[in-house]
């Protein structure tokens, strides 16, 4: 099975990234990355042990992966490495299914 | 159907400069809309970080989110949260035009279809903080 022969799938985990990554990541960074530290809201992250917190934050988390991994590919591909198309996909992909592994993971230990 | 394919070496491959897409406004914006999801990726990543930090109590997830005060940091996440709205807005516009929306026979203006995806994703954000908000506090 060659990556060209699951391309569809690829795209849709893509589309599903940008999706999930267009509505949810800004408020994400308004929240984490300025609210909670600067004190305004106060996080402890108890929440993060209910089971549905935790599959939103897959979603969250995973889905975003696979769509950078297509626009990196492309990217790559399209700025001089097209030669390289298939280990680049192996890599960005795997790296995707990677990240999406160790998100399960840490989501399940906490 | 039947005409033999030349050998690869035979076909033209236009050769493109990898700098290409600083060419001209258009390219490089499109450049940094593919650039975005680097960006996400990787606040997505610290945010698991953070997330683990919980395996060691919550005194260390605190911790955590307490280094976002550096100036590093801040600028950080100014560069991520646009790049992040940046990705929503070109998300928005090219959803309109890939998956235009009917209302009986008409179609439905792109620019309304952007402002409908826009009002959503106000709604959406808005639940989330609220939500966040109720069951931290």
């Amino acid at each position: 099975m060659t990556t060209k022969n699951i391309e569809p799938l690829w795209w849709v985990l893509f589309s599903a990234g940008g999706v999930v990554a267009a509505f949810l990541v800004p408020i994400h960074v308004i929240l984490f990355g300025f609210a909670v530290p600067f004190g305004l809201i106060a996080d402890t992250g108890r929440i993060y042990s209910h089971w549905l917190v935790k599959l939103y934050l897959f979603v969250l988390i995973s889905l975003p992966l696979y769509h950078w991994a297509h626009r990196f590919l492309f990217t790559l591909v399209d700025t001089g490495l097209k030669g390289l198309r298939r280990p680049l996909a192996f890599l960005c992909y795997g790296t995707a299914i990677a990240g999406t592994l160790i998100t399960a993971w840490v989501l399940l230990q906490i | 159907m039947s005409a033999v394919r030349p050998d690869k070496s035979k076909l033209y491959y236009p050769k493109m400069p990898s700098a290409w897409w600083l060419r001209r406004l258009s390219y490089f914006l499109f450049m940094m809309r593919e650039l975005s999801s680097v960006f996400i990726a990787l606040f997505l990543v610290i945010y698991l970080a953070q997330i683990h930090q919980l395996t060691k109590g919550p005194g260390a997830y605190v911790a955590f989110a307490q280094k976002f005060q550096s100036p590093g940091w801040i600028a950080f996440h100014v560069v991520v949260l646009a790049f992040a709205l940046y990705h929503t807005y070109t998300w928005f516009a090219s959803s309109a035009v890939v998956m235009p929306l009917k209302i009986g026979d008409r179609f439905i203006p792109q620019n309304a279809v952007v402002l409908l995806n826009i009002a959503a994703w106000v709604v959406v954000s808005t639940v989330i903080a609220a939500l966040f908000m109720m069951f931290q506090g």
